[in-house]
C-alpha cells in the first residue's frame, strides 16, 4: 500500500514538474504573446496542481496529517491562474499587441469594428 | 471605451472568502505553527486591495465603511491597553497568562491573552496599509 502510493505521488511530482518544463520551453519557443501566454497559464496551472496533489498525498499517506491548506491552495490556483492569462492577455490586445503574422482569425477586431460603427452612427 | 469585468469581478467574490479565512486561519495560528498578526493583517489587507482592483473606490467604500487611520489608532489601542491591563495585576508591563478552557463547540482550549496584543498589531497592520495604498490611489 505505502509502496503504491509512493508510486502514485512521485509520478505526481514528476507529471507535475514536467508539464512546469513544457510551460517554460512554451514560453521560450512560441512567436507572440498570446500563444506564450496559452503555453504559461495552461501547463503551469495544471503542473502546479500536480505537485501540490503529490504533496497532499506524501502527507496523508506517509507522514499521517491531513493538510486542508495544500486543498485550498490548490482551489486558489485552479480558479486564479486562468483569470491572471485571461486578464494579461486582454491588456495586451487592448494595447494593440499584434498577432504572429501566421494567424488567420481574428474575431475580436471584427466585433470590436461593429460596436464602434453602432457606437459613431 | 468601456471594459467589461464580468470575469475579474465574478472570480474575485468567490477567491475573497478563501484570502480572508486563509488571513484569520493565519492569525489564529500563530502562536504554534507560522503565522501571527504580521502575515494575517496584511493577508487580509491583500484582500481588500483585490476588491480595489476588481471594483472602484467608491463600490469598496460601501462594502467596508472603514476609516484606516481610526483602525490603526485603535489597533495600538488595543495592543497598548493589554500591556496596560498587566498593571491592574500586580505583574510587570505586557506580561502575559494562559489558561485552559471548556468551549461549548471546540472543546477544550487554550486561550491567551497575548491573542489579544496580536489582534492589535492585525488591526494596525490592516490600517496602515489600507491607509498606504488609498493615499497613493487618489492622488491623480
Amino acid at each position: 500500500m505505502i509502496v503504491i502510493s509512493k508510486f502514485i505521488i512521485g509520478y505526481l511530482v514528476l507529471q507535475g514538474a514536467l508539464l512546469s518544463l513544457i510551460a517554460a520551453f512554451g514560453v521560450l519557443r512560441l512567436p507572440d504573446a498570446y500563444t506564450r501566454n496559452h503555453a504559461a497559464s495552461k501547463s503551469a496551472t495544471l503542473g502546479v496542481i500536480s505537485i501540490l496533489l503529490g504533496v497532499f498525498l506524501y502527507f496523508l499517506i506517509i507522514e499521517g496529517q491531513t493538510n486542508s491548506r495544500i486543498i485550498l491552495g490548490i482551489i486558489f490556483v485552479f480558479l486564479t491562474s486562468p483569470v491572471a492569462g485571461h486578464l494579461i492577455s486582454r491588456a495586451a490586445y487592448n494595447k494593440g499587441v499584434p498577432l504572429w503574422k501566421g494567424s488567420v482569425q481574428d474575431d475580436l477586431k471584427h466585433h470590436r469594428e461593429k460596436t464602434n460603427q453602432k457606437a459613431k452612427g | 471605451m468601456k471594459t467589461n469585468d464580468v470575469i475579474l469581478q465574478t472570480v474575485t467574490k468567490i477567491v475573497l472568502f478563501i484570502i480572508v479565512l486563509f488571513s484569520i486561519y493565519l492569525f489564529f495560528a500563530g502562536h504554534n505553527t507560522p503565522g501571527g498578526g504580521f502575515v494575517g493583517g496584511l493577508m487580509a489587507s491583500g484582500a481588500i486591495v483585490l476588491l480595489l482592483l476588481a471594483f472602484d473606490v467608491k463600490t469598496v467604500l460601501n462594502i467596508l465603511p472603514i476609516n484606516y487611520i481610526n483602525l490603526a489608532g485603535v489597533g495600538l489601542f488595543i495592543a497598548v491597553g493589554f500591556g496596560a491591563g498587566s498593571f491592574l495585576v500586580g505583574e510587570p508591563f505586557l506580561s502575559h497568562a494562559f489558561d485552559y478552557f471548556e468551549l461549548p463547540l471546540l472543546g477544550k482550549t487554550e486561550l491567551t491573552t497575548a491573542t489579544i496584543f496580536d489582534l492589535g498589531v492585525y488591526l494596525v497592520v490592516i490600517g496602515v496599509t489600507m491607509t498606504i495604498i488609498q493615499t497613493i490611489g487618489e492622488t491623480e
